[in-house]
């Protein structure tokens, strides 16, 4: 399936996130701004690449990247 | 995806927050072994998580798998006990670089002579963060700590290149920067028979970074990104070049037949299951 | 090598062994150390005829730890040991304790501290065998003193681990280790073995530290659908490490009531020689074989001297001391040590009898003129 058939959802729990800042850093699209405590914050959604980096490197399973297939 | 199985039949998402600091990477690891398991469809009933003591040695608080938490060092020693008492187990040592290597250095290095069917995952992060930030094992010479705050005075264990000499049958390194190498490695360790190591080399900025490495979370992570090298990079490198460097990849993988089919060899008496009940 | 059956000429330590494979232990992990060696010599000759695994860690630690983890992989296990081994124990042996995993430690004594007289017999790791863990725990301990006891009592220690899923510690010593005796060992099938209850709920109900009324949780095994979280963290029913205020004092008093509420169960006496007596000897193990040759030459001269053996020594029997101390003019207590069982005789001793002891730390069984010395002592 092309990647472009595909949507993206990009939940961050603000209770589990400790503002390390690495979703936000390591992003190579930079979808992702920091707001003035840290948190990230999705910005450019449509930057996404559905590589779920920030998800799998995210130390408190604070960042949820849910892919959906589009009809 | 293809498989079917999530991390979260592994994971004891209840349980969260997580205990650890920010910009520590034992969540990341966790998420790692977690997405392994699942990948691999062990059900969560065959699985042991045997937890040492310290910072890694919590995890098995955040696992839904059977799981045993012992003494400081001891994973593997009791995780031996868990394998041989059950050899249909998966058994999963989760221990941090002091405790696997300074209090069950011993341990360590028979469960890899032996070739123990365990896998091994020693969350490296250079220091003893629970005590608060001691010099261990794997500290690089001459780094502060809070029992070296000139520098240590000892050079570091090269965790793979140990566990390579005393006999272990699959040796790999990452980091948890690079989470699908990593993530990778750990399934290729739950796979195979015998003693297998995965050293996760892990960031520390509470203890470890905030005395050696300048910056926050992401400097230390950028520090354990810096200091490995693949293997592909690493075997083009001269000597001195090498010495700069931890190499990440598959270091060891060989076909020593585990413990416990030596065993059986040499008794024939003893059952195929181990659980005979005769007289 | 078959089991041997009936009449035998047997060394303690064999027969310790054979009492072990006879109560169903399937893994014995040890470390080589004298005088208890032969224990793990026969346990590697013969568990794998019985579908079971040897495996000679790299110290007592190590062994302390595989026998406490193939318990929770379901099997009955033991290690041997001795001194030195018997310290390097301690730790894990509290793991056991706080994760209630059933199995049994055989502690061969011998004189300590440090390497001491190696080999020989001493009897003061009393002390040690009820407090060398850190922390509050129960422990129980019993000291067969004849070669057919430990057989015996090895297959009782079994079953009082099964039981109550604790730990037990077999305190014997060089002397009835090393000692050959005629034994009878019996038909294996006519032996009764207790075994852990398991759970009988379904896997998605089961609480791996839910106590049943006997303050017991029944124990699923590593594998079993019922999942098992064993934690040396403070932990609640779940398994899972708990810090709310109460669940260490929960914990802690189930794991003291479990046994202190059955003590019917475990305390154990042998009372030796006349009923009336003008001193009551209190000993336990090897030391007690030479109290009953004493009780006769006593006699010759004209003192009416018995015993009270201890055959359970944790927990200690207070109520047998007891009423032996109050029925005699005097006591001596007669064991391999400076003094350790004597301590919690006084303990006990509400009648203020005077306690007297034959202390033999000599390196060698106690002689009988110490144990008359004291007696003499106590009837001047």
């Amino acid at each position: 399936m092309n990647k472009t058939d595909q949507s993206v959802k990009i939940n961050i729990d603000e209770s589990l996130c400790k503002r390390c800042g690495f979703c936000i850093e390591y992003c190579n699209t930079k979808v992702y701004e920091a707001d003035q405590d840290g948190l990230p914050l999705v910005k450019n959604l449509d930057n996404c690449t559905k590589c779920r980096l920030c998800e799998l490197r995210c130390p408190d399973f604070a960042v949820k990247v849910e892919v959906e297939n589009n009809e | 995806m293809a498989v079917n199985l999530s991390y979260r039949e592994y994971f004891k998402e209840d349980a969260l927050p997580l205990m650890w600091c920010a910009g520590c990477g034992n969540g990341i690891l966790l998420r790692a072994i977690t997405d392994s398991l699942a990948d691999l469809e062990i059900p969560p009933h065959q699985v042991v998580v045997s937890t040492g003591i310290g910072c890694w040695g919590k995890a098995d608080d955040y696992m839904t798998t059977h799981a045993f938490h012992g003494s400081h060092g001891r994973a593997l020693a009791f995780g031996t006990g868990i394998k041989l008492g059950n050899p249909d187990l998966h058994v999963i040592a989760l221990m941090g670089d002091g405790d696997a290597l300074a209090i069950g250095g011993n341990h360590f290095i028979h469960a890899a002579r032996r070739n123990i069917d365990i896998t091994a995952i020693i969350s490296n992060n250079f220091t003893y963060g629970m005590t608060g930030g001691q010099y261990s094992p794997t500290t690089p010479l001459s780094s502060k700590t809070t029992t070296s705050p000139i520098g240590v005075a000892e050079p570091a264990f090269d965790v793979c290149g140990l566990a390579e000499e005393c006999g272990a049958n699959y040796v790999a390194r990452s980091t948890v920067y690079h989470v699908t190498q990593l993530k990778r490695l750990i399934t290729a360790a739950i796979k195979k028979k015998g003693f297998n190591v995965v050293e996760a080399i892990n960031t520390c900025p509470t203890h470890f970074g905030r005395r050696n490495v300048p910056g926050d979370t992401v400097e230390m992570m950028n520090y354990i990104k810096e200091m490995t090298v693949a293997k592909s990079r690493y075997e083009k490198m001269d000597d001195e070049e090498k010495a700069k460097y931890l190499v990440t990849g598959e270091l060891v993988n060989k076909e020593r037949p585990d413990f416990l089919s030596v065993y059986r060899e040499i008794n024939p008496a003893a059952s195929e299951s181990g659980r005979g009940e005769g007289k | 090598m078959s089991r041997p059956e009936g009449v035998q000429l047997m060394e303690g330590n064999h027969a310790c062994a054979w009492g072990a494979i006879d109560a169903g232990a399937r893994f014995y992990a040890g470390y080589p150390i004298t005088p208890s060696s032969e224990i793990a010599e026969v346990c590697a000759r013969e568990l794998p005829a019985y579908g079971g695994t040897y495996i000679q860690m790299e110290d007592e630690i190590g062994s302390m730890a595989a026998i406490v983890g193939a318990s929770l992989s379901g099997k009955k296990t033991f290690t041997a040991t001795s001194g030195p081994g018997f310290s390097l124990m301690q730790e894990n042996l509290g793991v056991g304790i706080y994760q209630e995993v059933p199995c049994v430690v055989v502690n061969i004594q011998r004189v300590g501290p440090a390497t001491g007289l190696a080999t020989q017999p001493a009897q003061a790791d009393v002390m040690q065998a009820r407090w060398g863990t850190h922390g509050d725990h129960p422990i129980i301990a019993i000291s067969p003193a004849s070669v057919q006891e430990m057989y015996y009592f090895t297959i009782r220690a079994f079953n009082l681990a099964e039981r109550f899923r604790t730990p037990v510690i077999l305190l014997g010593d060089q002397v009835v280790g090393q000692t050959y005796e005629n034994i009878t060992l019996p038909d294996p099938d006519s032996l009764e073995l207790i075994e852990r209850k398991k759970p009988v709920v379904a896997p998605e109900d089961f609480l791996p530290y839910q106590a049943d009324e006997n303050l017991v949780p029944p124990m699923a095994a590593y594998g079993d659908k019922h999942i098992v979280h064993a934690s040396s963290t403070c932990h609640c029913e779940t398994g899972y490490s708990n810090f709310k205020y109460g669940t260490n004092r929960q914990l802690l008093t189930r794991l003291k009531n479990k046994i202190y509420n059955y003590t019917d169960e475990i305390v154990e006496v042998e009372h030796f020689g006349p009923e009336d007596a003008d001193v009551t000897l209190i000993s336990f193990g090897c030391s007690s074989r030479v109290c009953k040759y004493v009780i006769g030459e006593a006699e010759k001269e004209g003192i009416k001297v018995n015993l009270l053996r201890l055959i359970t020594i944790w927990p200690f029997p207070d109520q047998e001391v007891q009423k032996a101390l109050a029925k005699v003019g005097a006591a001596v207590v007669a064991e391999m040590n400076q003094g350790q069982v004597i301590h919690e005789v006084n303990r006990v001793n509400t009648t203020n009898t005077p306690v007297h002891l034959a202390s033999g730390i000599d390196g060698e069984l106690i002689r009988p003129e110490i144990v008359m010395n004291s007696i003499k002592e106590a009837v001047k």
